[in-house]
């Protein structure tokens, strides 16, 4: 795989849910090291584009590229075997356990089924130490004390604790303020530093300019922009969202 | 772990800090067992003053036996509980394997061992069996075990006969509620579980500090063996006085071989619920059931799990309700199921999921028994103490809504 293979491309992706046409024919690529935002107007298919990656709902067809060989998605099992995680807006993290037993939710280390505490708090004292957390003072603390900003965190540090390649982040400032905004996409920048393809959802474009590297842009199923940050501005990019302006894409 | 910047574990600092972490806990909301251990302790004063006989030995022996079934009933039920979940049919169960215990022993004369398993195996089997209703076809929990409930009343009736009562006299049964274990046996108890407490802690001290993690304040160690030596030497020995009425004709002293019964099943399931997979996920179902869903976990393998514990508490529960009334009559169980839910609730148990743990039964077992074997002994009417293991219940509850809902907005 050479340097300039992304990670995951999508050609000609397909989805019909019944007579509505909710994905036509988008194309769509990430790269490792990048963080590539994914923008457009509700019902725009941002959601429906993301489901596909991770397997909840297969594409109706196209060609799903994963470092270069085409791959299926079919199950979010198969996404997860990838190297495919999704931090959904919702965190999906149980308030009742510490920041640990939710970090190796599902994966917990054993030995011969006992539970080795010591190692995955080590772990996960490690990953958090690794993105520069500070925010979070003790891995042993209950979700359900921590902020929004610190959830988005804990929910961060699993995705990269598994070592995935690529991290999908729904709308993962949505619920903050704005120091801890600040704060996750500090960590969002340094997930893409560390090598991994991040890819962004959100509605915030000051955001997504503060992060991102690339910028695609979702209008009515169709993918009307594909431009780097450097070489576009909020303008253009809201005339894009809104369907004012196009861009040929793939061209 | 000298660095300032290091993310902590929460196992920092001296003796002093953990117990104002501690007392910072409680006050956040996380009071486990702690009201319920109050309680106890004013229960107990107040009946000790309004009458002597409630510190009498006899008494002492007669609530651990009184509260041993549905303590057991309880623990299983906690299961169920950690997941969100209730189980209306566990006393009936309980019911039922008595019942079998009782038929296939005096009707057609299986040893007691083999017997005791049949009883056992068949609460678990009527677990599998609401577990696969709830978690496979969807029905609520509530409505699986009402339905349970009433069928296995109906079931009790015609394997036992209307009115009907089937002795027990297999001696080793019998003996479990009815007969104190030898002295020596006590002490040998106490020395068992003091070692083993000693015996694991240390064992993962040393791991944590051979892969350079912090440990937790020495002094904790030292002070939760210490209670463990004083509160149990307390037991032992108060249960190891004569308390027979005549004891010239029978002694009456010892441990009831009830209670390493009920702490081995507290200590297995313990262990079950806080060191292994399955433990944690049941916390994790419980908290989260989509999250664990998405992180993988087979939520309805847990749920059936589940059920079938508690259905197998309720099978051993049975056994002890058997040997306790040393027969079995066709409403054995009946009533005992929502004693045993106080039981759960009032020990800190959430109705909502993801918090309480078998410990907390324990001593909403004994506010249980204490309530009611104290209001008898004042000699209030019965209908009073139904009325107020009702108010508890309804105050614990209240404690858990309370609880549930802060940490949920906070």
């Amino acid at each position: 795989m050479s340097s300039d293979t992304p990670v995951i491309e999508l050609k000609s992706v397909k989805k019909s849910f019944g007579p509505v046409e909710v994905l036509k024919d988008v194309n769509f690529s990430v790269r490792a090291g990048e963080v590539t935002a994914l923008v457009g107007d509700n019902g725009a298919g941002k959601s429906t584009l993301i489901k596909g990656l991770a397997g909840i709902q297969p594409y109706d067809a196209g060609t799903i590229l994963f470092e270069g060989k085409p791959v299926e998605l079919h199950s979010p099992r198969q996404s997860a075997d990838l190297g495919i995680d999704v931090v959904y807006q919702d965190l999906a993290l149980c308030d009742n356990l510490d920041i640990v037993h939710n970090m190796f939710l599902g994966r917990e280390a054993a030995h011969t089924g006992v539970l080795d505490e010591g190692h995955m708090e080590s772990e996960a004292a490690n990953t958090l130490t690794s993105l520069s957390v500070k925010t979070v003072k003790s891995v042993r603390q209950k979700v359900a004390r921590l902020s929004g900003g610190q959830r988005q965190t804990v929910a961060i540090a699993r995705a990269v604790l598994w070592n995935n390649k690529v991290v999908i982040l729904d709308e993962p400032t949505a619920a903050l303020g704005v120091a801890q905004t600040e704060q996750v996409l500090q960590l969002v920048r340094r997930l893409a530093d560390a090598g991994k393809a991040v890819i962004i959802i959100s509605h915030n474009l000051q955001d997504v300019f503060a992060v991102a590297d690339r910028i695609y842009v979702l209008y009515l199923g169709k993918m009307t922009a594909a431009v780097k940050k450097s070489e576009t501005n909020q303008a253009d990019v809201v005339g894009y969202i809104t369907g004012a302006k196009t861009q040929e894409v793939g061209a | 772990m000298s660095n300032q910047n290091a993310i902590q574990t929460g196992n920092e600092g001296s003796f002093l800090d953990a117990g104002r972490n501690y007392i910072a806990r409680v006050k956040g909301g996380e009071t486990g067992s702690l009201p319920a251990l109050l309680g106890l302790v004013i229960l107990a004063t107040i009946f000790a003053v309004a009458n002597p006989i409630f510190l009498k030995p006899i008494n002492f022996a007669n609530l651990l036996t009184q509260t041993a079934t549905v303590t057991t009933l309880a623990m299983g039920l906690t299961f169920v509980l950690l997941l969100g979940e209730i189980d209306l049919s566990a006393g009936v169960t309980a019911g039922l394997s008595a019942a079998f215990l009782a038929i296939t022993m005096s009707n057609y004369g299986v040893a007691w061992p083999i017997a005791a398993v049949i009883a056992i195996s068949m609460g678990m089997l009527i677990g599998f069996l609401i577990g696969l209703l709830v978690a496979k076809v969807g029905i609520p929990s509530f409505v699986v075990t009402l339905a349970a409930f009433l069928a296995f009343q109906g079931l009790q009736l015609v394997v036992v006969g209307k009115g009907g009562l089937i002795g027990i006299d297999a001696p080793p049964i019998l003996a479990i509620m009815n007969t104190p274990m030898p002295l020596a046996f006590g002490w040998i108890l106490l020395a068992i579980v003091f070692l083993s407490y000693l015996g694991t802690s240390i064992y993962s001290r040393r791991q944590r500090t051979s892969s350079g993690q912090q440990n937790k304040p020495l002094g904790i160690l030292i002070f939760r063996s210490a209670a463990i030596l004083v509160v149990g030497a307390g037991f032992v020995s108060f249960l190891n006085v004569e308390r027979g009425a005549n004891p010239a004709v029978t002694s009456l002293r010892g441990v009831p071989y009830v209670v390493p019964i009920v702490l081995i099943l507290l200590a297995v399931g313990t262990f079950v619920l806080n060191r292994t997979k399955f433990g944690r996920h049941v916390y994790a179902v419980g908290g989260n059931a989509e999250a664990a869903r998405r992180a993988g976990i087979q939520v309805s393998r847990v749920r059936i799990t589940v059920f079938m514990i508690s259905s197998t508490f309720a099978g051993i529960a049975g056994i002890l309700m058997a040997s306790r009334q040393a027969s079995v009559d066709a409403a054995a169980g009946r009533s005992i199921v929502l004693n045993a839910i106080a039981a759960a609730v009032v020990g800190g148990v959430s109705l909502f999921g993801g918090r309480g743990r078998l410990s907390d039964a324990v001593i909403g077992g004994f506010v249980i028994a204490v309530i009611d074997n104290g209001l008898g002994l004042i000699g209030l009417a019965s209908g009073l103490n139904l009325a107020i293991t009702g108010g508890v219940l309804l105050l614990a509850a209240t404690a858990d809504a309370i609880t549930s809902r802060k940490s949920r907005t906070s």
